[in-house]
């Protein structure tokens, strides 16, 4: 089939979403593990029939699914993340030594050319990767390890290893994001790790410029341009164009720069999106507003996207991993909110149109484009 | 033969009817019995104790016989109604929202 599969992970189980390329009738298929948490519901580039679902719930903890055929059969595959050696200890909230306990995957990153390789970002903060398609983890223990682990902390929705960004063609370079410690870089395909926050401000910790402890809440990378990356950080809107050794902020004139998804158009390098919310508690849109927004320029000039989206009494939060984009000749864009909508706007985000309006609260969107 | 229940999640999980029936070979405890389910169903590992430490999840209950046994050595004896097939072993999901 020609078209899009958007999956969809949310608080209550996964969905799929397929559309023709108009992008206008939709099937919705799920629940998909039903009451359970999915927290990222992703898709191998190198092998669109390859999914990989993380599954959780408090009571039960940790499961990974894996299909081989598009979401049609699921097998459960590895759920051991055992951390290297003793793990030692973090920064709790209160800045006393925690130790390092996992929670759960909360991202999964396929690799670009092999479906048998993933990468899992977890709760507390480290970086696994399989090579037999979910079947075994093994940390990348020289991130957790590099030296600064021991300052790290966690943000409101625990330390979470969150982004991971694979270069598009380097099979060395990679990025984690972690919140509250911020980004790191490899260039060894993950075993050694360097920090790489310069020029990221955050008022919440002790040192506003440190080389650790910013919140960052999400990364963007366009493939054709892979060393500039975007952030969309606790506040502030950041870009690098050195591969993330020094940042600078392009926030502009958003209403709010406080988010948490980031994403950059499949076609236009320069074109970013983010959604605005209004923070440091509230944690809805201002003014009651959903409102995209979309810089032409790579950042500092922004244009609210509202048509098709609600302009009064809308109340609900857009989490890191719920933006994509498609890359079909007129870049479709998709996010999915706290109280359950999945909206498409098939045109770059000029309009949007809910696809779904009562799914349980999304916590992740990706979308795959199907030849 | 042990008879044993599972919540619901965890049945869906491995397949298995509402109370599945398992042969423990030697003293029945609670380790031998969570032993022998997640050699019937290996899917279930990492559900009910953890992995490496295999402590018991913590919002997952061990029930018998109108007793809550979660808080019991794991090497201790199960009662012997339990061990009879008298009355289930119950893995039980915690009583909380969500």
């Amino acid at each position: 089939m020609s078209g899009v599969r958007v999956l969809v992970g949310t608080r209550k189980g996964a969905f799929v979403l397929t559309s023709d390329e108009g992008r206008e009738r939709w099937n919705v298929d799920g629940p998909h593990f039903g009451g359970w948490e999915i927290y990222h519901f992703t898709g191998s580039p190198a092998d669109p029939d390859r999914l990989y679902a993380s599954q959780s719930t408090g009571w039960f903890g940790q499961l990974i699914q894996r299909s081989d055929d598009g979401g049609a059969t699921w097998t459960q595959v590895g759920n051991e993340f055992a951390y290297d050696g003793v793990p030692g200890t973090h920064q709790w909230y209160d800045g006393t030594p925690h130790p390092w306990e996992f929670e759960r995957v909360w991202h999964l990153e396929p690799s670009p050319t092999d479906p048998e390789t993933v990468f899992a970002g977890v709760e507390d903060a480290a970086l696994f990767r399989s090579t037999d398609g979910g079947a075994s983890w093994h940390e990348l223990s020289g991130l957790r390890e590099h030296g600064s682990g021991p300052e790290w902390q966690p943000g409101a929705g625990g330390m979470c290893l969150h982004t991971i960004v694979l270069h598009p063609t380097d099979p060395g370079r990679m990025y984690a994001a972690i919140s509250a410690a911020g980004v790191f870089r490899s260039d060894d395909a993950g075993e050694t790790w360097r920090p790489a926050n310069r020029g990221l401000r955050s008022e919440g910790i002790p040192v506003p410029d440190a080389e650790v402890g910013h919140c960052v809440h999400r990364l963007a990378v366009h493939p054709s341009r892979p060393e500039t990356l975007f952030m969309q950080k606790h506040w502030d809107v950041m870009r690098s164009d050195d591969g993330g050794d020094s940042w600078r902020e392009v926030s502009g004139d958003l209403p709010s720069d406080f988010g948490f998804p980031i994403a950059v158009h499949a076609h236009e390098p320069e074109t970013v999106y983010v959604v605005p919310i209004k923070s440091d508690t509230e944690h809805y849109p201002p003014d009651g507003r959903l409102r995209v927004y979309r810089s032409r320029t790579g950042g500092d000039a922004w244009e609210p996207l509202t048509r098709g989206l609600p302009q009064r009494d809308c109340y609900v939060n857009v989490l890191r991993d719920a933006m994509a984009v498609d890359s079909l000749g007129s870049c479709g864009v998709y996010f999915g909110t706290t109280g359950g909508q999945v909206y498409v706007s098939g045109d770059g985000g000029d309009g949007w149109a809910p696809i779904v309006r009562d799914l349980p609260a999304v916590l992740s969107v990706e979308v795959q484009t199907l030849s | 033969m042990i008879r044993v229940r599972l919540p619901a999640h965890l049945r869906a999980l491995a397949h298995a009817d509402v109370e599945v029936q398992l042969q423990v070979d030697g003293e029945v405890t609670q380790r031998a019995v969570l032993d022998a389910i997640e050699e019937r169903f290996p899917v279930l590992r990492g559900t009910i104790r953890e992995h490496g430490s295999g402590r018991r999840r913590s919002f997952v209950r061990f029930y018998a016989c109108e007793r809550d046994l979660s808080h019991e050595p794991p090497d201790a004896p199960l009662p012997p109604p339990v061990v009879s097939g008298a009355e289930p072993f119950l893995v039980v999901g915690a009583m909380a929202g969500g």
